[in-house]
């Protein structure tokens, strides 16, 4: 870890800070209105159609997107607030500390029910699955595990054929990777057995939701834990190879939240766009959206929504977060 | 006649004053007191849920292999979830040592009296209540001691209160609205008493002196004695005086007679005209102060009578009939018609003589004032009132003086040529009141007065 940080350090100088996105794309550029400064750790394909449809309702708005990773994203914002208008991120308990740490403008009356927002600054606008996506070429003639115990058995049965070939969240680079396995550490034992399980057949270990799909698809491994049910239905699709998996015993269900900058430039136009965030759940049919809209809490077959409250700080404490990753490295890492 | 009496304040201002101030400054006791409360209430509520989480944190803190770990509990920052999304601060010191959370919350100074410290302070902007409280770790050969500091902002808080402080004011408002309602009430029922006792004293008739007899409050029962003693006194003055005026004109009356008699018989004898001229002057003289001491009679009889009022079955037009026949006589004498027109026959439940009394000094009134040749009618009418109008051909009431007339020994100014007392209308209008009815004095359209005793 110190030496990943003193290499970022000292490769710093070289990479420029403007180019260091893992994509960055400006919409309705020809604007003569306020620019908005939007930092997501959300692909830009399935967040291009919100944004695409915010400025066309205020054409006067130019939208620069950035996107990073979940911890990137608290990282930079804690440095340069003022460089973002407004923060989307899938990391629920990042984004609820820095909204606690008056990181977040706090905006009144927001037409979000009150488990889809923290105190009047952090709003959530979907709610997407953790989902267990799995290469169907590995499970011929032979049945889709539908429950984490189901998928221990598996890997256990058939080592020699999964060894390095299951991949799961790196939960110390990545801030979702980090919210789901707290949240299923919570949630059930089955977690750390099946860590454990993973960590035996030399499991590689992902930033992202993204590159984990590319590798799954390509066959590079052939289950994934944890992955993303909005990005892993998008890669999916069309591709009869993957099919993504539910688990029935329980389910851990993230809620994308967004909130608007203490220290934006823009206060006005950075509400707009968060309304409109909000808004959209309500006003676009269901199906005609990349992402997967906010759905009534406390849904049917065992979901459990992750709850907006200050319990997510409970995981980001650094006594508690050191213990969790020294027990999920001596479970991962053999 | 009635001098109005000096008036300082009023005592039913005075009492609605008094109990409205009283009711508003007891609602904003109320509202002060209920928020106080509901403050402290709520206050110790926010402090009983952070002492459970710093206590669940402490709890969770242990040395293993001699070093500290703090396993905080997902529940410990689960339970400060509050309606308004409070933010939370907390931070984990080890012997003094910053170890963990919000560098910016420091552990309260000052003497630790109880397991929780609990204060108010401010952390980035924001009021937070905050509690502190520690725990000493003894593990191998090794004390060390753990102080957690745990924060919550009060926006949950700060809405209970605002939503108690508002039903406090509506609880308060409530009960001055009540009270002051009641106040209100009670005033008037008090003062009503009094207005009661006033009603009675005025409604009165001018000869009731009777006491009061109807019950009054404790309080008020002074006052009416000493009215009621005051009332005997004035009776007792005033039946003296009548019982004198009466003996008097009783007494003088007589031996007016007996001159009169003598007088006409000298009249008869006497040849010479200028004597014949003063016997006659003597004779109308003597004429006039009887009848002056008649009509005192009369009054003093029916003041008597009226106090005493004896009701009996009568028919009025049989009553006036008969009056009219004896009063005929007198009006041919003065070359006048008497007609009785109206019902053929009015039933009432009356004192006869009082009645015909009244009636026959309408009707002198009316012959004394008409001019000769002309009718002086009687009309009795028996709807919506019984009603006896007495209309002459004279020459009418003087306009201005209409109201006084009825008043004892006023007479009109056009009345300085003719016999009279100035009782006559006063005992018609004496009758009427006894009977819970008015006399009503008017000018006729074409000329001559007009008098109903209506009953």
């Amino acid at each position: 870890m110190r030496y990943l940080i003193a290499l970022v350090v000292t490769l710093l100088p070289f990479v420029g800070w403007a180019d260091d996105w893992e994509d960055r794309l400006i919409f309705n550029e020809g604007a003569e209105g306020p620019r908005l400064r939007v930092i997501s750790s959300t692909d830009t394909v399935l967040f291009a159609p919100v944004i695409e449809g915010f400025v066309a309702q205020n054409p006067l708005i130019s939208v620069e997107y950035l996107v990073s990773g979940t911890a990137d994203i608290n990282r930079r914002v804690r440095a340069t607030p003022e460089a973002f208008d407004v923060i989307i991120s899938s990391a629920m308990d990042l984004q609820l500390k820095l909204a606690n740490d008056g990181f977040a403008l706090p905006i009144e009356d927001v037409p979000a029910p009150n488990w889809a927002q923290w105190h009047h600054s952090l709003f959530a606008f979907t709610s997407e699955p953790a989902t267990i996506v799995i290469n169907r070429a590995a499970f011929e003639g032979q049945p889709i595990p539908q429950t984490r115990q189901g998928l221990i058995e598996t890997l256990r049965n058939r080592p020699d054929e999964f060894r390095g070939k299951v991949g799961t969240y790196d939960v110390r680079q990545s801030g979702l990777g980090y919210l789901f396995a707290t949240q299923d550490a919570r949630a059930s034992e089955t977690y750390w057995r099946l860590m454990e399980v993973m960590g035996g057949l030399d499991v590689r270990l992902y930033c992202c939701s993204g590159e984990m799909i590319n590798d799954l698809a390509d066959g590079t491994i052939l289950v994934a834990y944890n992955v993303l049910g909005s990005y892993a239905a998008v890669r999916t699709e069309g591709k009869d190879a993957l099919e993504v998996v539910l688990p029935s015993d329980f389910q851990t269900v993230m809620m994308r939240t967004a909130m608007v900058s203490n220290a934006t430039a823009e206060p006005q136009a950075a509400e707009l766009l968060l309304r409109y965030l909000v808004a959209d759940g309500s006003a676009v049919p269901e199906g005609s959206s990349p992402l997967p809209l906010l759905q009534p809490r406390a849904g049917a077959n065992g979901q459990e929504t992750i709850s907006l409250d200050p319990a997510l700080l409970t995981f980001l404490d650094g006594l508690k977060r050191a213990k969790f990753l020294s027990a999920w490295e001596d479970a991962v890492i053999q | 006649m009635t001098t109005n009496p000096t008036v300082s304040g009023s005592l039913r201002n005075r009492l609605v004053l008094t109990l409205i101030g009283g009711a508003a400054v007891l609602a904003i006791l109320l509202f002060f007191t209920v928020r106080n409360y509901a403050a402290k209430v709520a206050q110790q509520g926010q402090d009983d849920i952070l002492g459970a989480s710093v206590t669940s944190i402490l709890d969770a803190a242990a040395l293993r292999d001699g070093q500290l770990e703090v396993d905080i509990p997902y529940a410990a920052f689960s339970m400060l979830t509050t309606p308004s999304d409070d933010r939370v601060f907390y931070a984990i010191f080890q012997d003094g040592k910053f170890l963990s959370g919000y560098e910016d919350l420091s552990i309260a100074e000052g003497p630790v009296e109880d397991r929780w410290t609990f204060q108010t302070g401010e952390v980035r902007g924001e009021r937070i209540r905050q509690v502190s409280a520690s725990r000493t770790l003894v593990g191998l050969g090794r004390q060390t001691e753990i102080e957690v500091a745990l924060g919550q902002t009060q926006d949950a808080l700060a809405d209970t209160l605002d939503q108690i402080s508002r039903n406090a004011a509506y609880l308060g408002i409530g009960f001055f609205l009540l009270t002051a309602a009641l106040s209100f009430w009670v005033t008037s029922t008090t003062i009503g008493q009094l207005n009661k006792l006033t009603t009675s004293v005025t409604r009165r008739g001018p000869q009731d002196l009777s006491p009061f007899k109807k019950p009054v409050p404790k309080e008020m029962a002074p006052l009416v004695m000493s009215l009621n003693s005051l009332m005997g006194r004035l009776d007792q003055s005033l039946s003296q005086s009548e019982d004198f005026i009466a003996e008097a004109a009783h007494r003088v009356r007589t031996p007016l007679a007996t001159v009169r008699s003598y007088a006409e018989a000298t009249l008869h004898r006497v040849e010479r005209e200028d004597n014949r001229e003063a016997l006659k002057a003597m004779v109308r003289a003597i004429d006039e102060s009887s009848r002056a001491a008649g009509q005192l009679l009369d009054h003093a009889m029916i003041t008597f009578r009226a106090d005493h009022l004896e009701r009996e079955e009568i028919d009025l037009v049989i009553l006036i009939r008969e009056l009219v026949q004896r009063l005929n006589p007198i009006a041919e004498m003065k070359e006048l018609t008497l007609s009785l027109t109206g019902e053929p026959s009015v039933p009432y439940s009356g004192d006869p003589i009082l009645i015909q009394n009244a009636v026959r000094n309408m009707i002198d009134n009316a012959m004394k004032y008409a001019p000769s040749d002309s009718t002086v009618a009687i009309t009795i009418i028996a709807y919506p009132d019984p009603q006896i109008q007495v209309r002459d051909a004279g020459p009418g009431f003087p306009p201005d003086e209409i109201d006084t007339l009825t008043r004892r020994f006023e007479r009109g100014q056009n009345a300085a040529g003719t016999i009279g007392s100035g009782l006559g209308l006063t005992i018609a209008q004496d009758v009427a009141t006894a009977h819970g009815g008015s006399l009503i004095l008017k000018n006729r359209a074409k000329g001559g007065a007009c008098v109903i005793l209506s009953l």
